[in-house]
């Protein structure tokens, strides 16, 4: 329905462009969504839906809302960006990386509206990015993992190696080695963001691997299905709850709340006070919750988690704090120096202890 | 790198698993072709066979029912190619092609409601004492009764391509369909029929993804596994038993790739990636002698 009217509107749109007319002139404000998988994947898009959704009421009808799901990241998604825009988007957010250069390219062709691009770098006047701080959950993903763990191995399933999700190995690999200095990681790629098929068959593969606790920076549930099957196995929603899989395999999550975030910045637009900025909360500012810890965890392993958890989020402790070394050996922080966020946002390196190559 | 952490056992048990949905997928798709049917709509008829059997196990929480609606929705969209393609007489090619677009659309829509919701259990059979031998029980006899119908399936095809008389009709009418229609044989029927199996097959493979091996619904979760069956087809140059080797071919680089990257492996994944891709292209080059059915891809029209 949606789509139909996105398209119809785009028609008209158009029309009047040709004919001259101001095609802006409107009352509500206008705002896109660009989703790079379907809004039913339980995860990542599902939980930017939710809180177009809630943005949407919130605003109470001064704000219309228009989404394109499971948009492939790359050419085709620079015209889904302009429909938008001829159908008269004032705002639209493109939710995921490899939308970055087509966000631009777009942007750069209608001044008048605004852009905000989730997980990238690369600005403009009229281009913002916005990013969570998964990996101060990773940290608490990490330590939960390192201590439950009892083969000591905990399998990570990879998406795309970019370094959001680098950092995300990272950050859950020293937090899980604090606690359990025997721990291994095994990493695999799947260089998708959702194919459930290869998600199940990779947690099946670590699981028969020795693996006993199974992290995922990938949407969908079906590692969860996977080691649920497998018994003895704990796993951690990704990007949303899915708590349907608790109390056990999912004993904890990272839920992205998006909402607080697309709230200010509708409300910013319809102001006129947007400007472009670049966001990158954590804990502290809500836009990354850590589902609730079951019954499943230890309440000594829960307590330590939690406090971790509160650590991170009152400032006190950041997850990438020295001495930590890199890969080959070298210096990357000294004792008690902490990663300045350049170097976090362009992470393209494995910590110390991790073995295995990131795929060029 | 540490290969030992590769257990074998395990490792061909999964490889059965894993080529399981493709070896059902494409064992359907070569009785279409062979009888001078080439259906490109498998990937369709895949998820859509995927949302049915789902939705249908979910409401009747029993698996089986849930397959049972697989092959019925596979087989009733492929009838919807059948009558395109055998009465209206369009192109077999853009029919299939659109037919995987309709399916892709269809299955997102139809599977609204089932998103998130968990499949009913369906367990394994350890087969009594051929499911104890060491090695070869793990690795063969320890499945789903799917991964069993997927062999006998194939079994089957062999049989009836080979040694029946409806075997010999159906090709008859796949190798030239001017001279099995003028011994009087119902060319569009029997193609229909072919075509009706191969859905249902279709079916059943991507049940047995959104029922067994992952198993829950998402939108788009048969991720181009149509396509690998239909590239197994050919490799097995429309052969039963190559289709099997083909299947666990494709199938085995699928888990070696996962194991080996897990084991800490520093090949490049793109390589064993494409290199199922790679050897059916190589075996079409050797086997060009090895030809595909006559008549395949051609319309039939009894006035012609």
């Amino acid at each position: 329905m949606k789509r139909r009217t996105l398209l119809a509107s785009g028609a008209a749109a158009a029309t009047m462009a040709t004919l001259g007319m101001p095609a802006r002139a409107q009352d509500k404000t206008k705002v896109g969504f660009v989703y790079v998988g379907p809004t039913g994947d339980g995860g990542w898009t599902y939980e930017h839906d939710q809180a177009r959704q809630k943005m949407e009421a919130h605003f109470d009808g001064a704000v219309e809302t228009v989404f394109v799901e499971s948009v492939p990241e790359g050419p085709d998604a620079e015209r889904v960006m302009t429909q938008m825009v001829l159908a008269g988007a004032d705002l639209i957010f493109t939710t995921s990386f490899g939308y970055m250069d087509p966000t631009l390219n777009v942007a750069a062709k209608f001044p008048d509206v605004k852009f905000e691009h989730a997980t990238g770098f690369k600005r403009a006047d009229n281009v913002s990015t916005y990013s969570a701080r998964f990996y101060e959950g990773r940290a608490v993903q990490g330590h939960i993992a390192g201590s439950m763990t009892k083969t000591n191995k905990i399998g990570y399933i990879g998406s795309v190696p970019i370094p959001e999700v680098i950092r995300g190995i990272n950050s859950a690999y020293l937090h899980a080695k604090k606690v359990n200095p025997d721990v291994e990681f095994k990493v695999i790629w799947i260089f998708e963001w959702l194919n459930p098929a290869k998600e199940a068959d990779a947690a099946t593969t670590l699981i028969e691997q020795g693996c006993d606790v199974i992290l995922q920076h990938t949407d969908s549930t079906a590692p969860q299905a996977a080691a649920q099957e497998a018994g003895n196995v704990i796993t951690f929603g990704q990007a949303s709850d899915m708590a349907e899989y608790a109390p056990s395999p999912r004993v904890s999550s990272i839920i992205d709340n998006w909402t607080p975030y697309y709230i200010a910045r509708t409300q910013a637009v319809i102001d006129g006070t947007w400007t472009s900025v670049d966001t990158w909360d954590g804990i502290s500012t809500g836009m990354v919750e850590i589902g609730e810890i079951t019954e499943t965890v230890p309440a000594e392993i829960k307590a330590q988690a939690e406090a971790l958890r509160d650590s991170i989020a009152d400032g006190s402790y950041e997850p990438f704090t020295g001495p930590i070394n890199k890969q080959d050996g070298s210096a990357w922080l000294g004792d008690g120096e902490t990663a300045d966020d350049g170097t976090l946002a362009g992470m393209n390196f494995y910590v110390e202890g991790i073995t295995g190559d990131i795929p060029q | 790198m540490d290969l030992s952490s590769i257990n074998p056992i395990l490792l061909l048990a999964s490889l059965m698993v894993a080529a399981t949905p493709i070896l059902l997928a494409a064992i359907g798709e070569l009785v279409v072709e062979r009888s001078g049917v080439l259906n490109l709509g498998v990937e369709g008829m895949m998820i859509t066979g995927a949302v049915c059997g789902f939705a249908v196990a979910v409401t009747t929480n029993s698996p089986w029912l849930g397959f049972l609606g697989a092959a019925v929705g596979g087989a009733v969209l492929s009838l919807l190619f059948g009558f395109l393609t055998q009465y209206l007489l369009s192109n077999q090619v853009a029919t299939g092609l659109s037919l995987t677009l309709f399916g892709l659309g269809l299955s997102a829509l139809l599977g609204q409601g089932y998103i998130g919701i968990k499949a009913p259990a369906f367990p394994d059979w350890h087969i009594p004492l051929l499911g104890d031998i060491p090695v070869i029980g793990p690795i063969i006899f320890q499945h789903d009764p799917i991964v069993y119908l997927g062999l006998i399936l194939v079994g089957a095809v062999w049989w009836f391509l080979n040694k029946s008389r409806g075997g010999l009709i159906l090709r008859a009418v796949g190798e030239n369909h001017d001279a099995a229609h003028a011994l009087g044989y119902k060319v569009v029927r029997v193609r229909m029929m072919a075509i009706a199996f191969g859905g249902a097959c279709a079916g059943l493979g991507g049940a047995y993804l959104s029922l067994v091996r992952v198993p829950q619904w998402t939108e788009g979760m048969t991720a181009g596994a149509g396509w690998i069956a239909l590239a197994i087809v050919v490799f097995a140059s429309w052969k039963p038993a190559r289709l099997m080797l083909g299947a666990y071919l494709f199938g085995g680089v699928t888990v070696l790739q996962l194991n080996l990257q897990a084991a800490g492996l520093a090949i490049p994944v793109e390589y064993l990636s494409m290199s199922p891709y790679i050897a059916t292209i190589v075996v079409l080059v050797i086997m060009s002698a090895g030809r595909a059915p006559g008549s395949l891809g051609r319309i039939f029209h009894a006035s012609r």
